[in-house]
């Protein structure tokens, strides 16, 4: 490959796909100076990095020394990476300060923020120790602009891909959590709902609730808002279509727990819940529920 | 496609089995009317487990068809609505207003049996 000696700067290097850049493309002896020269001047660059970092108003979320520890193991597996040219213990390093900085609310941009930062505070300092030999400032560029960028890239991604995974997580719980359909008695269900209630959480409380009362086989559902806060035209509309939905496939249903905010709502504006059976608490309901069904409960003669 | 209409003790049983056509629905409309007091019998049980597809012409001769029985001193029982075409129903605001339902056939003469027996 022509790549093998020494492309012009700025031309092979800007692809924007690097997961294919090739490894050790720059002399290794070139590698090895850099790499010694970045760890001679820990100490030093460090600093400058994390002044820039507090002067940018960056990772405010963390404290100084936890900003100080993090930035120490960040500069160590920036070094090792232009040292070894693998990424693997980078990219594993990068998830897993990700999973311990997101929940702190730390953003994005101050992720990519620090590590493009780091790059600059190095790159300014081979400037200012090659500055001399132009040439040779170059070769170095050339070693460290592809592997740093790299790096900027694992670690921006890898954050991201945290970001998304912790996203997709919380979604799939609370979509699990938000709909239980629970069976009580032979033929009688429950179904508890709890918080918020959007147009499609609605469809899917809906969709449970019909496909529930078929394999149940149930003749009558109490449905329980007690925890639910508030309540529009539109939510309010469609429990009135679960009510009647569940009519036509044989089931009764009892509305109970609406509390005086929501039953003022409904009444200001106007939702006709004429057909609604609706009791005031949940034990109310199950109680109607049972009288509807044919149980009775009657005390044990001798309470223990 | 003619909808075979069984006599089973005091009950009717009509059972959809496709897809019915405007006609189909038409003519199941009058021979259920017809039969109802000509077999005398007190109730008409309509299933309709087979429809996966229910629009406003349907769910509006299902509720004309159980009006008219109820004119005739008989009563009328909807069973097997599809969970999904239920909630399709209520969103066209086709609710089978007045006209009884169960989950199914099982169900529909369970209930009927329950009320006749109760009656008397």
């Amino acid at each position: 490959m022509a790549r093998r000696d020494n492309p012009p700067r700025g031309t092979t290097f800007k692809e924007p796909n690097t997961a294919e850049l090739p490894r050790n493309e720059a002399p290794p002896e070139l590698l090895r100076e850099l790499v010694a020269h970045l760890r001679q001047n820990r100490t030093h660059l460090r600093e400058e990095w994390l002044r820039r970092i507090s002067e940018t108003r960056l990772l405010t979320a963390m404290t100084k020394e936890e900003i100080f520890a993090e930035a120490t193991s960040v500069y160590d597996s920036y070094v090792e990476v232009l040292e070894t040219g693998t990424f693997e213990a980078l990219t594993s390093y990068a998830r897993n300060l990700s999973e311990r900085i997101i929940p702190r609310g730390v953003e994005t941009h101050e992720v990519i923020g620090i590590v493009l930062l780091l790059r600059d505070v190095l790159a300014r300092s081979l400037f200012a120790k090659y500055q001399a030999d132009s040439e040779k400032l170059n070769r170095i560029l050339d070693a460290y602009e592809p592997a740093a960028n790299r790096i900027a890239n694992t670690v921006a991604v890898g954050f991201v891909q945290e970001r998304e995974r912790v996203i997709r997580q919380q979604q799939e719980a609370i979509r699990e959590l938000s709909t239980p359909v629970l069976q009580v008695r032979e033929r009688l269900l429950i179904l508890p709902i709890i918080g918020v209630i959007d147009p499609q959480r609605a469809r899917q409380l809906t969709e449970q609730l019909l496909r529930g009362i078929r394999t149940n086989r149930a003749k009558v559902v109490v449905i329980d808002i007690t925890g639910v806060a508030a309540m529009d035209v539109t939510v309010a509309n469609h429990l009135v279509q679960t009510v009647e939905a569940s009519r036509l496939l044989g089931a009764t249903v009892i509305v109970t727990g609406l509390s005086p905010e929501i039953a003022q709502t409904l009444v200001t504006i106007g939702v006709d819940l004429g057909k609604m059976n609706t009791v005031g608490d949940l034990q109310g309901g199950i109680e109607q529920a049972e009288r509807l069904l044919g149980y009775k409960v009657v005390p044990s003669s001798e309470p223990r | 496609m003619e909808v075979p209409i069984l006599k089973q003790g005091e009950f009717l049983i009509a059972t959809i089995q496709a897809a019915l056509s405007d006609a189909d629905l038409e003519q199941l409309r009058m021979a259920l009317v017809q039969r109802v007091v000509r077999y005398r019998s007190r109730a008409v049980i309509v299933d309709v487990t087979a429809m996966d597809v229910m629009d406003s012409f349907a769910s509006r001769t299902l509720r004309e068809i159980a009006l008219m029985i109820r004119l005739r001193g008989a009563e009328t029982v909807i069973v097997g609505i599809q969970p999904e075409v239920a909630f399709a129903m209520v969103q066209l605001g086709l609710t089978l207003e007045g006209v009884g339902t169960a989950l199914d056939l099982e169900e529909g003469l369970a209930y009927l049996n329950q009320k006749f027996k109760t009656v008397n």
